[in-house]
């Protein structure tokens, strides 16, 4: 009897945490070997055949094609330099610049990787569409309500995540995060 | 008292090693993979034009809609394919992939030749026979090795203002990808 329950048990808690875990590391997105600058993470072995398992689960649930190496690098942020989740309904600014590629591409989607819609159709921003100060450097501005400026609509979602992708650069495997990487800093300002 | 703990830990180890082997099966019994949703869009060895994502519907999560999207869901068991892509004005790329979502190949319109990114996309076996048969002229053309005789091509072009999407849309539509068989 004792060992029927022990058996139980055992197959309970090995069921719970390993499908568990399986689910949180697939939709959260935990995986290891990233490159991250600030609030920036990109995975560039997700764009090779060396793509490391938790990518490739997660990539098949979600039904994403990720960018091929020799096209480009994808940098990802689900919320600010301090760790805190962006929030749709607060004003949210970039400021910086990006590491030196041919173009670049900025998106706002929800957290499934869709487009999030708004009044004016904007869901990102591209390196000859942003308008920059004079030392090239720029700013992003993401809130719900129109800004002067870069404005980029959150349409106000509850969630949002964005993605900067360098289109034709230098950045890949062997790139290590610090100065080969100058990420856009990312602030909320404010919160209704 | 350690009896139950003991059958705990072996539920932490079994956990452990559920949760590795169901990480590592989940790519494999995945349904809806990029792969699988272009299924029902993409006809087979033919270059299919996607609709530009919007917030109302997206063939695929995460695209980029400055970017416009063709698509070919490719087939070597024939016959290699021949693959011609017109690079649009500011930038052009053609991405591989396998059936299972894996990038084995990317390149970009750096490699284009006036304005024209020509490949031959073939099987490893196929190209063993080719290079017994024209060693010379193998040399001068883009071959790209499929791990896998199935896979889908991804060719993206870059339309850096929206006012820009009408063009690169136009000429993605003339890109091509079609068997051809070894001569």
């Amino acid at each position: 009897m004792q060992l029927l329950g022990g058996l139980f048990i055992t197959i309970v808690i090995a069921i719970f945490l390993g499908l568990g875990a399986t689910w949180y590391t697939t939709v959260r997105g935990v995986s290891f070997g990233g490159v991250t600058s600030g609030a920036w993470t990109a995975w560039p072995k997700s764009g090779t055949q060396d793509i490391e398992p938790y990518a490739r689960a997660a990539m098949a649930r979600s039904g994403e094609l990720p960018l091929g190496s020799g096209d480009g690098v994808a940098f990802r942020a689900s919320g600010d330099d301090s760790g805190r989740p962006f929030d749709g309904r607060c004003v949210v600014t970039l400021a910086g610049t990006t590491p030196l590629a041919r173009y670049w591409t900025l998106t706002l989607y929800d957290r499934d990787g869709n487009l999030v819609p708004n009044a004016v159709g904007r869901h990102g921003f591209t390196s000859l569409e942003i308008v920059r100060a004079s030392d090239g450097t720029f700013a992003i501005t993401v809130s719900p309500q129109a800004r002067p400026g870069n404005w980029l609509p959150s349409g106000g979602i509850d969630r949002y995540q964005l993605v900067l992708r360098l289109y034709d650069t230098a950045v890949g495997v062997a790139t290590r995060a610090g100065r080969e990487t100058p990420m856009p800093s990312v602030r909320t300002e404010g919160c209704p | 008292m350690i009896r139950w703990l003991g059958w705990v830990f072996a539920g932490i180890v079994l956990g452990g090693i559920v949760h590795l082997s169901t990480v590592l099966i989940l790519p494999l019994t995945a349904t809806r993979n990029g792969y699988s949703r272009l299924e029902p869009f993409a006809p087979v060895n033919t270059m299919t034009l996607l609709p530009q994502p919007t917030p109302a519907s997206a063939v695929l999560p995460f695209l980029d809609p400055a970017f416009a999207t063709a698509v070919c869901r490719y087939d070597l068991t024939v016959a290699p394919l021949k693959v011609v892509v017109t690079a649009s004005q500011a930038y052009t790329s053609l991405s591989f992939y396998t059936p299972r979502g894996i990038a084995f190949y990317a390149i970009n319109d750096r490699a284009a030749v006036r304005r024209t990114i020509e490949l031959d996309l073939m099987t490893s076996e196929q190209r063993a026979q080719i290079q017994e048969d024209e060693e010379v002229t193998a040399a001068d053309r883009l071959i790209v090795e499929s791990p896998t005789p199935g896979g889908l091509l991804v060719v993206r072009g870059f339309a850096p203002e929206p006012g820009d999407m009408p063009v690169v849309r136009g000429v993605l539509s003339q890109a091509q990808c079609r068997p051809q068989p070894l001569q």
